[in-house]
């Protein structure tokens, strides 16, 4: 069964990494849906995100083949534990003075930001988890999305349960 | 020190010997350092790819690192085949290229290539060094990588600016890669799982592969076999991990495999897989790859493990590690248990027999027209099997494969997963440096051999006496075979037109030119070749029209040979 997976790496901080992944993703004709990448705290390691879909047999290839690269230290599939995603998009959408007040309305219920305003449009600033982003850009569909930018996912496992009994976990 | 002089010195750190390239304006430094040096010893050949399949020649036949220093650009681009060729077969070599200076980098300057992009899908790993203060860590790093591990080989780009400068370096002596821990302890719990799988047993099957070569498993692994009686069949790569005359020995299995050998998997109920990948030539269809078996595969390489069938015993270790362990669990085992496992494996043991007699491999024997498998079968009863052979691809390959009786591990050599024609003979050049007294033996196609011929200046240069022994049928041999089988015999740019005359061409090289063209004078032929201390080519014109069998047609389930 193909399932959306997302995997976490860190990999060192080098020049040529990320063309090894993305690399390793193509030359094995595998497919990436998402890529993020920046540096951690630790100024020699980076942090990638990947999202990518795939039956069982080949996720397990994929991480594999990722823990063979020799600039890859640690891969983690998030998918099989408890985790948070996020992703942050840029909406630009036609803003007519008759559906302003609606756009705004959605705007709000989703928590989101408005960052630009000209006369004829809004962009819009908004971050969540793929099904709030998905609700939201269909939302916005029927007024015209004129631009649109993501950053891709980024994730990160949840804290260990033991924790979270002591009321540390906070649910977003 | 110079970046030159820091080069050189770290090689002679790792335990280099031997170098296998060519000059070029940007390894002009280094070439002038070495020429001041008397410890390193370099082989020029007359083509990098020649260069780089010496070192994998090299490397195969002794187990050390092979080395390559080339230029940049197309010096650097000459070697990706043979790179490839390395990967594939995880062969451990080190290839050094020259770059432009750093500061000339992406300007698309004179002999400029990108070559660690171009390496990046074919290497276990690659550098560009930057800073002179980096090169003795990243020589030891990539030795390091080559050798450790699934081996493979590391390719090591050198700017022309970093090369010349200088610089202070201590030599690291250990070294620190977070993101490189190879496991090679097998789990203890998984070994003895698959004990227990393999006792209660009644149709197992050894299938083994290179790994069991590059890990030193082969007589460790030959004892267990023997321990339990396990019939044994090896990959392409594995020749040699067994004795090839032994009585539990079944032959080559897959596309050109024996018959016994292809029967006893598709009837298995057991599968114990050791350093071999389950690659497409090796299981057919492989949904209806030993359809009744349980696997147990052993592989230092995790990703080698259930990549293409379903492994229910995974040992992710080094073959040689988790075979030794094997044997020591084995002691634990009453000798009853083990006396009732050989009893009750002995009716399989039987069938297989029976497979090997009704089915050995075989061919229409002629009085008039050379049979290419005569040649082979001829070579292993002249040399009593004590040679190094190594091969071309296409016909020749499986002939050698097939005919040989392989006894040692690291004495046949040749390019498995990528299939390089042009591969075997400077694979020989570099496997005569590593072996000085041995007979080492290139068995080759006429197609193949034209691919690197120009190494024939090599192999006199350094009076190597290696032996090509081509199997002239005139044809792209294989391809013909496809042809003749699958495509109604439209041969279509498969026969040649034109060959050069062998026997002159090696002359006119400084080598020694021979030919055969009767049954009767094969054995004399061979005697004359084996006889020379000098580099031979000898030209055997054989039967045009001889295929390989038996034969698993591309894409077949293994039960359904074509034999002859």
């Amino acid at each position: 069964m193909v399932r959306r997976h997302t995997i976490s790496l860190l990999v060192e901080n080098r020049f040529g990494v990320l063309a090894r992944v993305a690399g390793l993703f193509s030359g094995r004709g595998y497919n990436i849906e998402s890529l993020c990448v920046a540096e951690t705290t630790d100024p020699t390691v980076s942090k990638m995100t990947i999202v990518t879909s795939g039956d069982d047999q080949i996720i397990e290839q994929i991480i594999k083949q990722l823990r063979k690269l020799i600039d890859v230290i640690k891969v983690t599939d998030l998918t099989t534990t408890e985790h948070v995603e996020r992703e942050l998009v840029l909406v630009k959408v036609n803003a007519a003075p008759e559906h302003r007040a609606e756009i705004l309305r959605t705007v709000d219920i989703f928590r989101a930001k408005i960052v630009d305003v000209s006369p004829s449009a809004y962009v819009v600033e908004i971050t969540g988890d793929e099904g709030k982003i998905g609700a939201f850009i269909e939302l916005m569909k029927p007024f015209g999305i004129r631009d649109i930018a993501r950053t891709g996912k980024v994730a990160m496992a949840r804290t260990a349960k033991k924790r979270e009994q002591e009321g540390t976990r906070h649910v977003a | 020190m110079t970046g030159a002089r820091i080069f050189l010195e770290a090689l002679k750190r790792e335990g280099v010997r031997e170098i296998f390239g060519i000059p070029g304006g940007a390894v002009i430094n280094i070439y002038d350092e070495l020429h001041k040096d008397s410890e390193l010893f370099h082989i020029l050949t007359r083509h990098e790819q020649g260069a780089v399949h010496a070192a994998d020649g090299y490397a195969r036949s002794s187990g050390k690192v092979g080395v390559v220093l080339v230029t940049s650009g197309p010096g650097a681009t000459n070697t990706v085949t043979g790179i490839a060729t390395a990967y594939m077969d995880s062969s451990p070599i080190v290839v050094f290229t020259g770059q432009v200076p750093t500061s000339m980098i992406g300007n698309d300057a004179f002999q400029e290539a990108d070559i660690v992009g171009i390496t990046r899908p074919c290497t276990k790993h690659n550098y560009l060094v930057k800073d002179v203060k980096d090169l003795p860590r990243v020589i030891k790093e990539a030795f390091y990588i080559a050798r450790t591990g699934r081996p493979g080989p590391v390719l090591v780009d050198l700017p022309k600016d970093v090369i010349t400068a200088s610089a202070n370096v201590k030599f690291p002596d250990h070294i620190e890669l977070r993101g490189y821990k190879p496991v090679l302890e097998g789990h203890v719990k998984q070994i003895r799982k698959a004990l227990d799988i393999i006792l209660a047993s009644s149709r197992p099957v050894l299938y083994t592969g290179g790994g069991v070569i590059w890990s030193s498993a082969a007589a460790d692994l030959t004892k267990f076999a023997r321990k339990l009686k396990i019939p044994v069949t090896n990959t392409l790569m594995g020749l040699g991990g067994f004795p090839g005359d032994d009585e539990l020995f079944m032959g080559m299995l897959g596309m050109h495999g024996t018959y016994a050998a292809n029967m006893a998997v598709t009837h298995s109920d057991l599968i114990i897989a050791v350093g071999a990948r389950f690659d497409d030539r090796v299981t057919g269809k492989v949904e209806e790859f030993a359809p009744e078996a349980k696997i147990v595969h052993v592989d230092v390489d995790p990703a080698s493990i259930s990549k293409s069938v379903k492994v229910h015993v995974p040992i992710v270790g080094d073959a040689k590690r988790v075979v030794r362990r094997l044997l020591e669990e084995l002691k634990n085992v009453p000798q009853k248990e083990i006396r009732a496992f050989q009893k009750r494996t002995a009716e399989w043991r039987k069938k297989i027999s029976e497979w090997k007699e009704t089915q050995p491999l075989r061919y229409n024997r002629s009085k008039t027209r050379i049979k290419p498998q005569y040649v082979v079968e001829k070579l292993y009863e002249l040399t009593g099997g004590d040679a190094i052979i190594t091969t071309e691809v296409g016909q020749n390959q499986m002939w050698a494969a097939q005919f040989f009786k392989y006894k040692q591990p690291r004495t046949f050599i040749t390019s498995g997963g990528l299939g390089t024609m042009g591969f075997g003979f400077p694979a020989a050049i570099g496997a005569q440096v590593a072996n000085p007294g041995k007979v080492v033996v290139d068995i080759a196609g006429d197609g193949s051999i034209q691919m690197n011929i120009q190494e024939l200046a090599t192999a006199v240069q350094y009076r190597l006496p290696v032996k090509v022994f081509i199997l002239n049928n005139r044809f792209l041999g294989m391809v013909r075979q496809w042809q003749h089988l699958f495509f109604d015999k439209r041969y279509s740019e498969t026969c040649f037109g034109v060959l050069p005359d062998f026997v002159r061409l090696a002359e006119a090289y400084g080598a020694v030119g021979l030919r055969a063209t009767r049954p009767d004078q094969v054995e004399n032929v061979i005697k004359k070749a084996l006889d020379v201390n000098a580099p031979v080519l000898v030209d055997f014109v054989i039967d045009r029209e001889e295929c390989v069998y038996p034969m698993v047609p591309a894409g077949a389930s293994l039960k359904d040979m074509l034999l002859v």
